[in-house]
């Protein structure tokens, strides 16, 4: 019914395919951010570290002293010092591979491996102090908690993105909407003089924005999806980061935008259209 | 079917008429005619619903037109076929989707299969089907107009100088469709100020004669 010209088609596809591209970036960003938060909370929740620093001399007894005691505490299921060569490698990225480590006076670090119980850290700090006055117990959750909390925020903004492109889509095509229906106002009242009720006028412009931003938003993902696939890998960016991509059945997700953008556009052009052919009559 | 009482009509202020008292009862025909401006085109407006009068009553099938919902109006609307004095076409559809669109916009494009042929048959213009309206000529346009009003089968038949741009030899051509419809039962309202016309109708079938002027509608006499 509606004539299949007009800058409205172009505009849809473009404003669809382009918000479909960033909304896979959004995505990409939400789970990865996601994969994060999780990875520190489950690794770091059940590791905490024992500092040991004493004079050389009384070095490996206090050492000692401090596993025993760990191997005795409720909720620790295994304390080991770290080797001279693990506590080079941690040094490594900040000194460099030559460093000296056995002439420096650098502390000893025991790792606590904690239970499914876990263990109480204010009376496992009370024995320490009276038996191990040199071991300092670090249980990570100071640096743990804002990391997990930066984290979930980033994810929550990843959703809020979304979120704003999809009523940035919505409004765009709202916009479109009324234009055409403006643009089309004779054949509008044409379909009226031959008995047209509002919903069908609506539906010949509501079938067309939709299949519009359907097909738009495809090809959107698409290039999307390419985009992120061509992302550095997370070896290559470094150890710190998961990847800013898709992981596994994770690629499927961006293949839901289209369909969404085409609720969306359904949504918008629907009301749009009733409400200028309510302001029309 | 369609009774108007005591209508009237104003546009910003001025009184295009008023007091108007109508009825198009079935198998009826009337010939409204008046000096151009008299306000034919808009009491045909108010009969179809596409405007409201600012006094009196409209009623469509019963119903006040002022009291109808949108949707009402427009299933009223199914029920009148107009041809409108510009035709109103859809002029990126060809001619026989044109004829079909109160078909289609009812949903029932299923009885478009069995009447088209016919209907175009009847129009002559089987062999303009798939030419697109600006492509016809000005009768042809009329007949494709009177196609479109009559395929719903509706109960009233309201034309606005349907013979206005064409010869006098497709004037009657479109005339002898009309009272073919009256015959049918059908309700039919002309407006023209195309005497010959009237005169030519008399001849066929019993119509009443109507005149707008003086914003009043008056009964035209013997003369005509």
């Amino acid at each position: 019914m509606v004539p299949p010209t007009g800058f409205t088609v172009r505009l849809t596809l473009f404003t669809s395919g382009a918000m479909a591209f960033l909304a896979v970036f959004a995505l990409a960003l939400s789970l990865a951010t996601g994969r994060l938060a999780d990875r520190w909370a489950s690794e770091l929740a059940q590791t905490s570290t024992l500092r040991i620093m004493a004079p050389a001399e009384q070095m490996d007894g206090q050492t000692q002293a401090a596993i025993r005691l760990l191997e005795t505490t409720p909720g620790v299921a295994s304390a080991r010092a770290l080797t001279d060569a693990e506590q080079q490698a941690l040094l490594e990225p900040w000194f460099g591979p030559d460093l000296p480590v056995e002439d420096l006076p650098i502390p000893r670090l025991i790792e606590i491996v904690e239970d499914s119980t876990g263990y109480d850290p204010a009376g496992l700090r009370a024995r320490l102090q009276a038996e191990v006055p040199g071991a300092v117990l670090d249980d990570h959750t100071r640096w743990r908690e804002p990391l997990v909390q930066a984290a979930g925020r980033l994810r929550a903004l990843g959703m809020v993105a979304m979120l704003l492109i999809a009523a940035s889509t919505a409004a765009m095509i709202t916009l479109a909407a009324q234009a055409a229906l403006a643009a089309n106002a004779q054949v509008i009242r044409v379909m009226r003089l031959v008995g047209a009720q509002d919903s069908y006028i609506a539906s010949a412009f509501v079938r067309r924005f939709t299949l519009r931003a359907l097909s738009g938003a495809f090809f959107g993902v698409v290039a999307g999806v390419v985009a992120v696939s061509l992302l550095p890998s997370t070896d290559v960016a470094g150890g710190f980061l998961t990847g800013l991509g898709f992981q596994g059945m994770g690629w499927i997700w961006p293949f839901f935008i289209p369909p969404l953008a085409a609720v969306v556009a359904f949504v918008a052009t629907r009301s749009a259209a009733l409400r200028t052919l309510r302001k029309q009559a | 079917m369609i009774a108007l009482d005591k209508v009237a009509y104003s546009y910003g202020g001025g009184e295009l008429f008023s007091e108007i008292s109508l009825n198009l009862a079935p198998g009826s025909f009337h010939f409204l005619t008046g000096p151009s401006g008299a306000g034919k085109t808009t009491l045909l407006k108010l009969c179809y619903g596409d405007l409201s009068a600012t006094a009196g009553h409209v009623r469509l099938f019963g119903q006040d037109s002022r009291a109808m919902s949108r949707d009402e109006l427009a299933l009223a609307r199914r029920r009148i076929g107009v041809v409108h004095q510009d035709c109103q076409f859809l002029d990126h559809l060809p001619v026989a989707d044109n004829i079909v669109l109160p078909l289609s916009v009812a949903g029932r494009m299923d009885e478009a299969t069995a009447n088209l042929p016919d209907l175009l048959s009847w129009v002559g213009l089987t062999a303009q089907a798939g030419q697109l309206p600006p492509e016809l000529s000005g009768g042809e346009r009329q007949r494709a107009a009177l196609a479109r009003a009559v395929i719903m089968s509706p109960d009233v038949i309201i034309a606005d100088e349907p013979t206005g741009n064409i010869d006098w030899e497709m004037s009657q051509r479109l005339l002898t469709l009309l009272v073919e419809l009256n015959r049918m039962g059908k309700a039919v309202l002309v407006a023209t100020h195309d005497l010959n016309l009237i005169r030519a109708a008399k001849t066929q079938v019993s119509a009443r004669i109507l005149r707008l002027k003086g914003r009043r509608l008056q009964t035209a006499g013997v003369d005509l």
